[in-house]
């Protein structure tokens, strides 16, 4: 029997009195690849990012309702966001890898959590860039810099560092909308095997994409979850007009 | 006909007289800085820069006016740096843009950078001398004269005072220049948003508190009035600690000019000691000019 590691009741989301998520309901399945499709601007990054927190920084932003993990709604009172976002990781739109090593870059999550002993940090450096499918285009420079990677070593460099941190989720951001084909393909193959071990959440823009990796497709649009179900069905047959106007094209 | 010539007459008068005022700018700075440069190229030498002044200070050398600004800037930034890195870090990662407590700030830094700088020597002298310098001999030492009074410490606070508002905004705009995808990055690994801003967003602009602070110790290095009744001395015949007195370029400069015996006899070192004080903060102005272009390329990138 699959889990479910996250899901939501009745989350609403105000931007400052304007509502930008309305009545979202959703049950997201451990270790699986879960992906938000929709038009720009209808909420499917706002909501990713309300699964983390990462709302918290930006002002006037409120939210009712229940966003659980694990069966815990992630915004009572005594919640520590800090741990959360351990638990719950992050790979942006834009890789931005820190201006230090490749090294430093993935031993930053675990040093900042208190590990210091160096063999254990070098292990867990391999084993994350491995994870991440770079180790063998690094391995022999770990010392240099990170921002001379390429684009997509970059972009894995990124989810490696977010695997440093051993979270239980992994939440993605368009991860590869700025990569070329070939970047982007290899990140589609990591995001595939990462699901042995990690539950993802996928936004993304490219509609082949989500139905090349994901088991699990949500169609968002205004703000509102339109269909939810098995990828294969909302991809060949949907139950609401709004997603086969939206998968076929005919908006968008 | 004749309108357009009149026209063109105009046109070209006005171009002339424009290229004149520039021109004569030019002519003033190379003018002063070659009067300057080879009246006291003489005394740029090792041991005019190491001896003490002899003969009623028209021989000798500038040692300790040297010795007291270098002690004067260290102080000052000591004081100065961490004191408005920290107010920079409050505006820039924690205050929100529009809230009424960070207006003010802004509006305090912007008082302090253009309040005269005499009247800070009169605020140094009220608060740290008659003030706290007082109260401090009459809790410790029994009313004793020992930190009332004008000296090197209290000299250097008011002057951390003058510095702090350059300080503070190169530091902001530093601070800036770190991306907002590194601060998230670092938040969504589980940092805290003082490790953020310790291990990601200070490191990232290290540079512009180095230019901040170069910028501060050249301003503090030139300015006078500030340290005149709180601090510099006429002449010393021994070097200075905390709590004395000390000689300083730029006072040492009005000192051979205004208020030595032969004033005449003290003209070459006067060129001397201006050369001196020059050169040091031209090449600190340079070389804060240099970081901050290297930011800005940064910033770009």
């Amino acid at each position: 029997m699959i889990l479910d590691k996250i899901h939501t009741e009745k989350m609403f989301l105000y931007y400052s009195e304007k509502v930008a998520l309305k009545d979202i309901s959703i049950k997201i399945p451990e270790k699986r690849v879960t992906a938000f499709i929709g038009p720009s601007g209808c909420g499917k990054s706002t909501f990713l990012r309300s699964l983390n927190r990462m709302n918290d920084l930006i002002d006037g932003v409120k939210i009712e309702g229940k966003v659980m993990i694990d069966n815990i709604n992630i915004y009572d009172k005594n919640i520590d966001v800090v741990n959360l976002r351990k638990k719950v990781g992050m790979v942006f739109q834009k890789s931005n890898p820190f201006a230090k090593s490749i090294y430093e870059n993935i031993a930053y999550g675990p040093k900042i959590n208190g590990i210091n002993d160096k063999k254990q940090l070098e292990e867990i450096v391999e084993t994350a860039l491995k994870n991440a499918a770079i180790w063998d285009e690094v391995k022999d420079r770990l010392g240099d810099s990170a921002l001379g990677l390429s684009g997509g070593q970059q972009q894995r460099l990124c989810i490696a560092r977010t695997l440093a941190v051993n979270p239980e989720i992994v939440l993605m951001d368009e991860p590869a909308s700025a990569l070329d084909p070939l970047s982007t393909s290899k990140i589609e193959e990591l995001i595939v095997q990462l699901k042995e071990h990690y539950t993802i959440v996928i936004v993304t823009h490219n509609m082949q994409q989500a139905a090349r990796i994901s088991d699990n497709t949500a169609f968002f649009y205004l703000g509102e979850l339109i269909e939810y179900d098995k990828t294969k069905t909302i991809f060949t047959n949907p139950s609401k007009k709004q997603t086969e106007d939206y998968i076929t094209g005919r908006f968008g | 006909m004749i309108n357009s010539i009149r026209k063109n007459i105009k046109g070209i008068a006005i171009e002339g007289i424009t290229l004149i005022s520039a021109i004569i700018i030019i002519v003033i700075v190379i003018v002063m800085l070659l009067v300057i440069f080879i009246g006291g190229k003489d005394h740029l030498t090792w041991e005019f820069l190491t001896s003490f002044p002899t003969e009623g200070m028209t021989k000798g050398g500038i040692f300790p006016a040297l010795y007291g600004t270098a002690l004067l800037v260290i102080i000052m930034s000591i004081a100065a740096v961490p004191f408005g890195t920290i107010t920079a870090i409050y505006l820039t990662e924690y205050a929100k843009e529009n809230s009424i407590i960070a207006k003010t700030i802004r509006f305090a830094v912007r008082t302090l950078a253009v309040i005269p700088s005499i009247i800070y020597g009169l605020f140094g002298l009220g608060f740290f001398i008659k003030f706290v310098g007082a109260h401090i001999d009459g809790a410790f030492f029994g009313g004793e004269l020992r930190w009332g009074q004008p000296n090197l410490l209290w000299a250097s606070l008011t002057m951390s005072l003058l510095t702090l508002p350059v300080v503070i905004v190169s530091v902001e705009e530093a601070l800036k220049t770190v991306p907002q995808d590194l601060r998230a990055a670092s938040l969504a690994l589980g940092a805290t948003k003082w490790q953020t801003i310790r291990k990601v967003v200070l490191p990232g602009s290290i540079s512009g508190i180095m230019t901040g602070t170069i910028l501060a110790v050249s301003r503090g290095a030139g300015e006078v009035a500030p340290i005149l009744f709180t601090g510099a001395a006429y002449y010393l015949a021994t070097l200075p600690g905390l709590s004395d007195q000390f000689m300083v370029l730029g006072y040492h400069i009005y000192v051979l000019t205004t208020q030595s015996a032969n004033v005449d006899q003290t003209l070459p070192i006067q060129f001397g000691t201006t050369c001196v004080l020059l050169l040091l903060t031209f090449t600190l102005n340079m070389s804060a000019v240099i970081l901050r272009y290297r930011i800005r390329k940064k910033k770009n990138r």
